[in-house]
């Protein structure tokens, strides 16, 4: 470059032209982004740092670390990270293991394919506490649920899923509402499979389930990180599920992260300390990000 | 060590007929290529062949064997694709080596035979590399050390050379011939490209419309082909064809009226044609000459394309035929200059109503000739 510059001097002035600052265009996005983000947050680690109940408004002041003392004493926060935990785990597996299943599935060919397709798609388009509420009354209601019905076809003792079972069942109608999303994304991915390397693979001896390990499953591989960082960010933040069916109960069975916050906060009024579970919930949730985004970026350096 | 034989091979899908019935015999260790206009069936043939497309009807063996209802993998064959399809997630040892792993080779034979190709291949440096860090040319090389690792009985090949650049297509072209005559392995070969054709086969099988036109050495499709289709389809620029009646027939040939009056002997079997009939003078660009000649047309040059060593002239004669004439590069000829074109009766053929062109009294010399390979034959 630079010896070519001496060359060339009737380039640069018209280059210097040519290069707008573009950064004020960017200020309006910035400034709402401020509004959204900048300002809740600044209010959480205010208000994480007072005395701030509701229910006693005379006491005031500033504490401190107090509120975060008090919460590392808590049982209900270990508790509720690893059912945090657990419950994005387990639905990440149960989603990516099927979303892939029933992609490569109704990636053949067979009549009634759309119809299929629209079928397995569907459970995304029911909101969540509709969902959950279908799942409580209608699938795993011990009396007038169809799993209970299916059991005493049996003669078996019907179960009471949200007594017995209750994280599992939760696992289950979140797991039902995400598959539909890891298939779409799975689908269309393994659509760009060439299929002269199908062919390739046919050639060289590969059966079907040689072709879904060495071809069609690393061909997924990025698409499938894609899947478990986005699932990842909102299944963090899961409520109304738990909200309709468990009240993260029973005791603090199916609480949560964002259920111990809404319960210190919202049934217990204690603003202050219910901000500092929230400082946590963004302290975690930006280590989980910063993780994804690194693989996920590594993923799209490669191709 | 193999010979292809193709009886009756048919392939419809649904209501459609692609492949009407083809008969072949591909001898062992030749070299067969496959050419034809798009659509012709060509590279259905081949993927037939090759197990990726079912059969229909007829029976196709291999080395004897009827392999009809055997899966790609069991037919003893290695296909190198046009967009090469290495797997994307491997590097080009694993490319190569995948077939073997498959097949429950041992690590240290996978090793020995993956190396050994790419010895061959020049390959050496670039095993542990992913085939996205290759160019146009390494991959299809790393696609047919696929192919010779699996030490098949017969190489397929599916427009290998068509996603590559034309240096680079001259200089595989000319590796794929090396490699055919120190393999001697039996291959075959789908391309469009004439020169492909022409230079690299033993045996040309032109296609048309899913049925063999002919089926020869590429200088007997030259000098005889066995109808127009082939005539005009063998050979570039294309030959040009003209209406002539016939004014007299003689044990030395026919002799046509030129457009313009003057008469033409060619030297081919009458066959069932009488004097007074219509039939159609087939004649290469490259025979017609600037000047003397047999007979004679006049014609006034549209347009005149210089390439150097050759120039083409695109001429109209006087009652409105079109033709090409491909003269010699110092010509002078331009733009609107009337040109005297002479034609040898020996280099034209003659096309009956039906397409197909009456024989001719001579063979051609090279016709016959076998390419020389040793070992071969």
């Amino acid at each position: 470059m630079t010896t070519l510059a001496p060359t060339h001097p009737a380039t640069k002035p018209a280059r210097k032209n040519r290069e707008v600052d573009t950064r004020p265009l960017l200020w309006p996005s910035i400034a709402v982004l401020f509004l959204w983000m900048i300002v809740p947050l600044a209010m959480t680690l205010y208000f994480s740092v007072i005395r701030y109940n509701l229910l006693s408004p005379d006491l005031t002041g500033f504490v401190g670390l107090e509120n975060y003392a008090f919460l590392f004493d808590d049982p209900a926060l270990w508790t509720s990270l690893w059912n945090t935990l657990v419950l994005v785990g387990s639905v990440l597996i149960i989603t990516v293991v099927f979303g892939t299943l029933f992609a490569v599935l109704y990636n053949q060919e067979f009549p009634g394919r759309g119809v299929a397709r629209l079928l397995v798609i569907a459970p995304f388009f029911v909101m969540p506490t509709v969902s959950a509420l279908v799942w409580k009354n209608m699938m795993m209601h011990p009396v007038y649920g169809l799993i209970a019905w299916l059991q005493s076809l049996l003669g078996i003792q019907p179960t009471d899923w949200f007594s017995n079972y209750p994280m599992l069942a939760v696992i289950i109608i979140i797991a039902w509402q995400w598959v539909p999303f890891a298939f779409l994304i799975l689908l269309t991915a393994i659509q760009s499979l060439d299929t002269e390397q199908k062919e390739a693979a046919r050639i060289d001896g590969a059966g079907p389930l040689a072709m879904f390990f060495y071809i069609t499953l690393p061909h997924l591989s990025r698409a499938i990180s894609v899947v478990i960082m986005i699932e990842t960010i909102f299944l963090l933040t899961i409520f109304a599920e738990i909200y309709v069916t468990t009240a993260g109960g029973p005791g603090t069975a199916t609480t949560n992260l964002a259920w111990l916050i809404y319960s210190v906060g919202l049934l217990q009024f204690d603003v202050g300390y219910a901000s500092a579970g929230g400082i946590i919930a963004v302290v975690l949730a930006n280590i989980v990000a910063i993780f994804l985004v690194r693989t996920v970026s590594r993923n799209l350096q490669q191709a | 060590m193999a010979e292809v034989v193709l009886k009756n091979i048919k392939k419809a899908f649904g209501d459609v007929a692609v492949i009407k019935g083809v008969d072949l015999n591909i001898k062992d260790r030749e070299f067969v290529v496959f050419v034809g206009p798009s659509g012709c069936g060509k590279s259905t043939l081949l993927r037939m062949i090759a197990g990726l497309e079912s059969i229909s009807d007829g029976e196709l063996s291999i080395d004897g064997q009827k392999v009809n209802d055997l899966s790609p993998a069991e037919r003893g064959i290695a296909m190198v694709f046009q967009t090469y399809a290495l797997y994307p997630h491997m590097t080009v040892r694993d490319n190569m080596g995948f077939s073997l792993r498959l097949a429950k080779v041992p690590k240290d034979e996978i090793d020995r035979k993956v190396n050994e190709a790419a010895r061959i291949l020049k390959l050496d440096p670039l095993l542990d590399r992913k085939p996205k860090a290759l160019s146009g040319g390494q991959r299809q090389r790393v696609a047919i050390g696929r192919a010779i690792v699996r030490n098949p009985k017969v190489f397929l090949f599916d427009e290998p050379l068509s996603n590559l650049d034309a240096a680079l297509r001259v200089q595989m072209r000319i590796e794929i011939a090396r490699m055919h005559s120190d393999f001697n392995a039996t291959m075959i070969y789908v391309t469009h490209d004439q020169v492909e054709a022409m230079t690299m086969a033993d045996k040309i099988v032109v296609l048309q419309g899913g049925v063999v036109e002919q089926v020869g050495s590429p200088l007997e499709l030259y000098h005889h082909p066995r109808n127009r289709f082939v005539a005009g389809f063998i050979g570039s620029p294309t030959m040009n064809f003209l209406d002539v009646p016939v004014t007299a027939i003689a044990p030395q040939g026919v002799t046509v009226a030129l457009p313009g009056g003057s008469a033409l002997l060619v030297p081919v079997k009458a066959g069932g044609c009488q004097v007074g009939d219509k039939l159609t003078l087939g004649i290469r660009p490259e025979h017609l000459l600037e000047g003397g000649g047999d007979g004679g047309l006049t014609s006034e040059a549209l347009m005149v394309e210089r390439l150097g060593g050759s120039t083409y002239a695109y001429v109209r004669l006087d009652d409105g035929t079109m033709l090409t004439a491909e003269v010699d590069g110092n010509s002078r000829i331009r733009t609107k200059d009337r040109i005297q074109l002479g034609i040898q009766g020996g280099t034209c053929h003659l096309f009956g109503t039906d397409g197909l062109a009456l024989e001719q009294i001579e063979r051609h010399p090279l016709a016959d000739m076998n390419r020389d390979h040793p070992g071969a034959h």
